[in-house]
């Protein structure tokens, strides 16, 4: 489904991603691991096209067509889907009005019937309770006042009316209490299936036993210094990210052949 | 793309000129013009003195130049036309005698005019240049004692309803384009709700100018009488010139006991190309008397076009427990300026007034909000509530808030809430994240900044309003 091949990247002219590689296949679930500062959040920006980032080298193929050369919005129309660790507030505009006009316009993409404000009602409702979300929500601003915790279900909202095949789950744990915690990743899990493909990006273990992975990956300084499977993310709460990131600084330091 | 593009790139669609021969007088502004136009209109001597009068007061008024914060070059009063009708009947006995080419041209502006045709629960008087040429649903609203029709006709058959409240809110001195207004204006709406009748339908002018070198002085006169309703919806736009135009209006509104006005408009004007050429001055001066006790007028405006917006439509709450409100957006692109907002002014015990405008600026332009609240020492419990927002789209435009606040008595109480916001690099990829496309995405975020105005739009207003603002901004962020 996604291919990752040495892929480079930079804010403000600092090189964040320095040859990133990486391959995700359909019912598969990723965990990118890393401490704070290896690039994680870039990786997951850099694919859902965030215009700060810069792509200075590599290639992304998604189902064989290059990612990078899409717009944001064709990405999302295409079922790439990005979970905010800091959801965006959109005052006066209501959370059903919002997710209508994106959920038509991905039916309208794919050739597929467009929903009127009545019958989007009842998708949403019954997404909403995938998520424990009540009505009030969706009549409110586009999480305008919602608390942290409401800012992530609604996250996971979205994903779940938009149905994407690729979902990027950016550090969807920070700020979330058990509870929430245990919500999120039972809605992500519900929405799961063979045809799809999750990365999650996260700091620590926790949301891993809510969410398993298949493989886990850990970025430091730009590159992915370490693969494993899920027993990975349990050593890593043992022994935390140091004894890998002297490792990283040890292959920085090894000559480059050419 | 960035957001000030996609806001430039819309082509302005009413722009085009309508053929039709004109009677137009000659350039220049002199006693003599005022008698003419007068003449032309065979006027009663009352009407000619009001003229008269204001005239000689314009004489010895000076432009508003230094107080506004808009520049732009000297207008040459000289210059201009001030009287340019369509040749026809002078008094048409049905719509069908109207000129074919002039009921085309508002068709075309959407606004059906023949009797098959127009439009259900909206009746229309249709303004082309300085006269009105049509106006609709005339009879169905005679029957429930409602008086709608040209100002010209008015004159004619209502004069003392005319005379009596004619000026009485916007004196022929009140200030300089008040007085020109006053002296050569030729035609515009009357509206008359008697005593005691909810108005049927929604009454709606809409203003066309088509002269290159007139300008369009119009008067608008509304008058409630005792617990009477009346909603009142204005539109116009203008054909693409190299030249300016101005638009100098006086619009007057009375509200007796228990009566309520409810006043919208969609100003679409055009606003010049994209290096500040061309456009209408949208110098205007609108001005509502809650003359009664519990009366209410309402001020709901979407500016969206004009070179040059200089207008505070404007409550007098004279009438205890009267209620004044005010809700605007204001959109500025390019090389436009806009100064515009409210006075709301409380005489009477227990008034109540509601400010709420949203500015937005992108391109070059330059957007302010001005506004007065004056509670007067009689204004006993008076209270205010003021909100201006302003959005900022991109980094060469300019928005600014003037607040003037006067209390002359220790029961009142007045709030003032404002904000400066720019549409974020972080909102819009949050929305096209989501498969929005950008320029649908813009326009959501806008549509959510202006909701609080647009919701008291009549609905198919409201509908035009959101598509017009999606049309302003297209082609303007990244």
């Amino acid at each position: 489904m996604l291919e990752i091949r040495n892929l480079h990247a930079s804010v403000d002219g600092n090189e964040i991603l320095k040859g990133i590689n990486l391959t995700i296949n359909k019912g598969e679930v990723h965990a990118i691991m890393g401490p704070n500062g290896s690039g994680k959040s870039t990786l997951a920006k850099v694919l859902a096209g965030h215009p700060s980032y810069e792509v200075t080298g590599g290639e992304v193929l998604y189902y064989g067509k290059n990612l990078l050369d899409m717009s944001p919005d064709e990405r999302a129309r295409e079922g790439v889907f990005m979970a905010f660790q800091y959801p965006v507030e959109v005052p006066g505009v209501s959370n059903a009005q919002f997710l209508r006009l994106a959920y038509n316009e991905k039916q309208k993409h794919l050739g597929q019937e467009e929903l009127d404000p009545l019958e989007f009602k009842d998708l949403l409702k019954e997404k909403a309770a995938l998520v424990e979300m009540d009505a009030s929500f969706m009549t409110r601003s586009v999480n305008e006042g919602f608390s942290g915790g409401e800012k992530k279900r609604n996250e996971i909202l979205q994903m779940a009316v938009l149905d994407p095949k690729l979902s990027v789950l950016d550090e969807t744990d920070s700020g979330l209490d058990i509870d929430a915690l245990r919500i999120v990743a039972g809605g992500v899990n519900k929405l799961h299936d063979p045809e799809k493909a999750v990365i999650v990006v996260t700091h620590y273990q926790r949301l891993l036993n809510y969410i398993v992975p298949d493989f886990v990956h850990v970025l430091s300084a730009g590159r992915i210094v370490k693969e494993g499977g899920k027993e990975l993310a349990l050593e890593l709460e043992e022994r935390g990210y140091d004894w890998l990131k002297n490792g990283a600084n040890k292959h920085t330091a090894a000559p480059v052949a050419s | 793309m960035s957001t000030a593009e996609i806001l430039g790139n819309r082509e302005y669609k009413y722009g085009w000129v309508t053929d039709i021969e004109s009677e137009t007088i000659p350039r220049g502004l002199s006693e003599d013009t005022v008698r003419l136009i007068s003449a032309k209109k065979d006027e009663p001597e009352w009407m000619l003195e009001f003229r008269l009068k204001a005239y000689r007061n314009w004489l010895t008024m000076k432009e508003p130049r230094k107080w506004p914060n808009i520049e732009y070059p000297e207008v040459d009063f000289q210059d201009m036309i001030y009287y340019s009708a369509p040749k026809q009947k002078a008094t048409k006995a049905s719509l069908d005698e109207v000129d074919p080419e002039l009921l085309r041209t508002f068709e075309k502006l959407g606004i059906p005019l023949s009797e098959q045709k127009q439009l259900a629960g909206v009746a229309v008087d249709a303004v082309f240049d300085s006269v009105s040429v049509a106006t609709t649903y005339k009879e169905k609203l005679r029957k429930v004692g409602v008086i709608f029709c040209s100002f010209s006709e008015a004159v004619r058959e209502h004069p003392e309803i005319v005379r009596k409240y004619l000026g009485s809110v916007v004196p022929t001195n009140d200030n300089f384009y008040a007085a020109l207004n006053s002296a050569v204006f030729s035609d515009g709406s009357f509206c008359f709700i008697p005593k005691g009748v909810r108005c049927p339908m929604e009454l709606s002018t809409y203003f066309r100018i088509n002269n290159s070198e007139s300008g369009q002085f119009e008067r608008t006169l509304i008058v409630a009488e005792e617990s009477a309703y009346v909603s009142y919806l204005e539109g116009c736009t203008a054909p693409k010139f190299d030249r300016n135009q101005l638009h100098a209006a006086v619009v007057e509104l009375v509200a007796l006991d228990d009566a309520e006005i409810k006043y919208s408009t969609v100003q679409n004007w055009y606003a010049g190309d994209e290096d500040g050429k061309g456009g209408i001055y949208n110098f205007v001066t609108k001005r509502g008397k809650c003359a009664g006790r519990n009366s209410k007028i309402s001020w709901t405006q979407v500016e969206t076009g004009s070179a040059i917006t200089w207008k505070y439509p404007s409550c007098i709450l004279l009438g205890d427990n009267s209620i004044g409100e005010f809700y605007s957006v204001a959109l500025t692109n390019h090389a436009q300026e806009a100064d515009t907002g409210t006075k709301m002014i409380h005489l009477g015990k227990n008034t109540r007034s509601t400010i709420v405008s949203k500015g937005i600026a992108a391109g070059r332009a330059n957007n302010s909000y001005r506004g007065l609240v004056k509670i007067m020492p009689k204004a006993e419990n008076a209270r205010n509530y003021t909100q201006c927002d302003s959005m900022l789209i991109g980094s060469n435009c300019s928005a600014n808030t003037f607040p003037y606040i006067e209390v002359m008595n220790n029961t009142s109480r007045v709030e003032h809430e404002a904000s400066t916001s720019k549409i974020s690099e972080e909102q819009l990829f949050y929305l096209m994240q989501r498969g929005i496309s950008q320029e649908d995405a813009v326009s959501l975020i806008i549509n959510g900044f202006c909701k609080d105005v647009f919701l008291q739009l009549p609905m198919e207003f409201a509908v035009e309003a959101t598509r017009l603002l999606g049309l302003k901004l297209e082609g303007a962020v990244g």
